[in-house]
């Protein structure tokens, strides 16, 4: 699916692309922050016969709602298809035997076969974090992997 | 202080007379820009009640709105739109100046009214009004419409020329010398260039000394730039109005866009003081013999701008109907047009050109927006039957 993204001068940008069943539509993004949910005519490709102002608040709740269960859709996908896959979210204590040290150093990968996917952090989300990303008390350690690894590695964080 | 009583009657019942003709517009749907112009007609020389002691004032009032209108108008495109639409656009842009400029230019010459007239009236019948416009492609949802992009950036195009075409027309009211004419465009050319350089490398430096968090030291900080640019501007021939254009390019980002919401307010007053002006400039008796002839060429400009629309349209790969919404788009002229109009007036080109200008806008201005409304049903017909 090809996203065509288009310069409005004066207004701001403009998202667009065609449903598999052949409808456009698109987005408006003013940049006073207002967005347009812009559907195109069937019979008129080029006109918006559909624009719906939205205000950040509206835009906020319209993601929510198409983004969020499709977000557990594909989380439950990837579950199914590799079956036995885990992924959960390791809370590193504050007297953790890694906390202040590189995460490199835990060697969780070669000693467990478990993967660290992201790290959170106050909020913060560090997806893909290099070996001398340096963990701290109160991270949250995303680990995918089988059950049996990732409870290693949660011993790992725990005693070492 | 009895002038000053008669002064603040007198404006203020200029200013409210507006406020309840732009109600009235709002109401019916149109600009209110030809309702201003006609209340100018009114309060002019040879009006139904020419006003005594505050002309002076109101003209002033009118260089500012011209400032401010120009200044926001920059505010409104960075640097780098400007630049993509040049190098993306510019033969579509091209077609649009020699399409639309050629009949103001060969009215005027055919009427015998010399190639500095002529000049300026090809300004006034090419210029589209993009504040019309923007109005109407909000007013008609056409913003996500995807012929929008191809009229927007003919409008960029637009003001871009007159960066460099306002000055032209300057250095030629003033009566200067080919020589320094010359010398004149090229000054104006480089200041467009340096500002444009500017504005796309050290855009920060400029943001960081204009930038702050009070509304008010914000409000002060742009107009005095602006003004003092302008002034600048003018002392060197190139128009004060291109001046305060460059101020408003130079910004960018959210510094603008705060300093467009807080302007906004300051250039309605202003600008609806500028369109009275020129009303007032212009005598009354005047526009009803240059009636005819104004819609003459309001009937061909019309047409040419509708062609400029669908060959921009046709080359970004729109079907026929946006074609046609993209020419309906660029029919309305407005306030650049009059800007320049005012211009020519003032520096004393031919006695009828003020009056020919103000019915051609007051044409255009009131049936653009007319016109792009009673097409669009139309439109969505003849798609449907394809």
């Amino acid at each position: 699916m090809d996203v065509e993204q288009t310069v409005l001068p004066g207004i701001g940008l403009r998202h667009e692309f065609t449903t598999r069943s052949g409808r456009r539509i698109g987005v408006v993004s003013h940049r006073t922050g207002r967005r347009d949910l812009v559907i195109y005519d069937p019979d008129d490709p080029d006109r918006a016969c559909e624009t719906v102002k939205l205000n950040d608040e509206e835009a906020d709740a319209l993601v929510e709602l198409l983004g969020a269960p499709r977000i557990v859709q594909r989380l439950n996908a990837l579950h199914r298809e590799v079956e036995g896959l885990v992924s959960v979210q390791l809370p590193i204590a504050p007297h953790s035997p890694y906390a202040g040290r590189p995460m490199g150093e835990a060697q969780v990968r070669t000693r467990t076969g478990a993967s660290i996917v992201a790290v959170a952090r106050a909020g913060h989300v560090f997806a893909s974090p290099a070996p001398d990303f340096i963990l701290s008390g109160d991270d949250i350690v995303v680990v995918v992997g089988s059950e049996d690894s990732t409870a290693a590695v949660a011993d790992i964080f725990a005693s070492g | 202080m009895h002038n000053t009583a008669i002064l603040f009657l007198e404006f203020g019942a200029v200013v409210l007379g507006l406020g309840i003709l732009g109600a009235l517009a709002l109401r019916v749907g149109i600009s209110p820009i030809p309702l201003y112009l006609i209340a100018g007609l009114a309060f002019g020389t040879g009006g139904i009640l020419p006003l005594a002691t505050s002309e002076e004032f109101t003209a002033t009032g009118a260089e500012l709105g011209v400032i401010l209108l120009l200044l926001t108008l920059g505010l409104e495109y960075n640097a780098d739109e400007l630049m993509t639409s040049l190098k993306g656009n510019a033969r579509a842009g091209l077609v649009d100046l020699v399409l639309n400029a050629a009949p103001g230019a060969v009215l005027a010459l055919l009427l015998g009214w010399g190639p500095v007239a002529a000049v300026a009236m090809a300004g006034v019948t090419y210029a589209t009004s993009s504040g019309i416009t923007a109005k109407v492609l909000s007013d008609l949802g056409w913003i996500g419409n995807r012929e929008t992009p191809v009229v927007l950036s003919l409008l960029v195009f637009e003001d871009l020329t007159m960066a460099v075409y306002l000055p032209v027309l300057t250095a030629m009211l003033a009566g200067l010398s080919l020589v320094a004419g010359a010398v004149t465009v090229a000054i104006a050319l480089a200041a467009v260039s340096v500002v444009l350089l500017v504005a796309l490398r050290f855009g920060r430096y400029i943001e960081a000394f204009v930038a702050s968090p009070n509304s008010e030291v914000l409000v002060l900080k742009v107009v005095g730039l602006a003004l003092l640019v302008a002034g600048l501007a003018q002392q060197l021939q190139v128009s004060a109005a291109v001046g305060a254009f460059l101020v408003g390019i130079a910004l960018s980002g959210e510094l603008a866009e705060d300093a467009q919401a807080l302007l906004a307010p300051l250039r309605d007053l202003f600008a609806a003081v500028f369109f009275v002006f020129f009303g007032l400039q212009t005598d009354p008796t005047k526009i009803l013999p240059a009636a005819g002839l104004a819609a003459g060429l309001a009937l061909v400009t019309m047409i040419t701008k509708l062609m400029t629309g669908i060959y921009a349209a046709r080359r970004a790969g729109i079907a026929r109907a946006g074609r046609v919404r993209a020419g309906i788009a660029l029919i309305p002229r407005g306030e650049f047009n009059i800007v320049i109009a005012g211009l020519a007036v003032a520096a004393g080109a031919h006695p009828d050109l003020g009056a020919l200008a103000a019915a051609y806008v007051l044409i255009l201005a009131a049936f653009g927006p007319l016109a792009a409304r009673l097409v669009q049903p139309l439109l969505v017909r003849v798609a449907s039957r394809a």
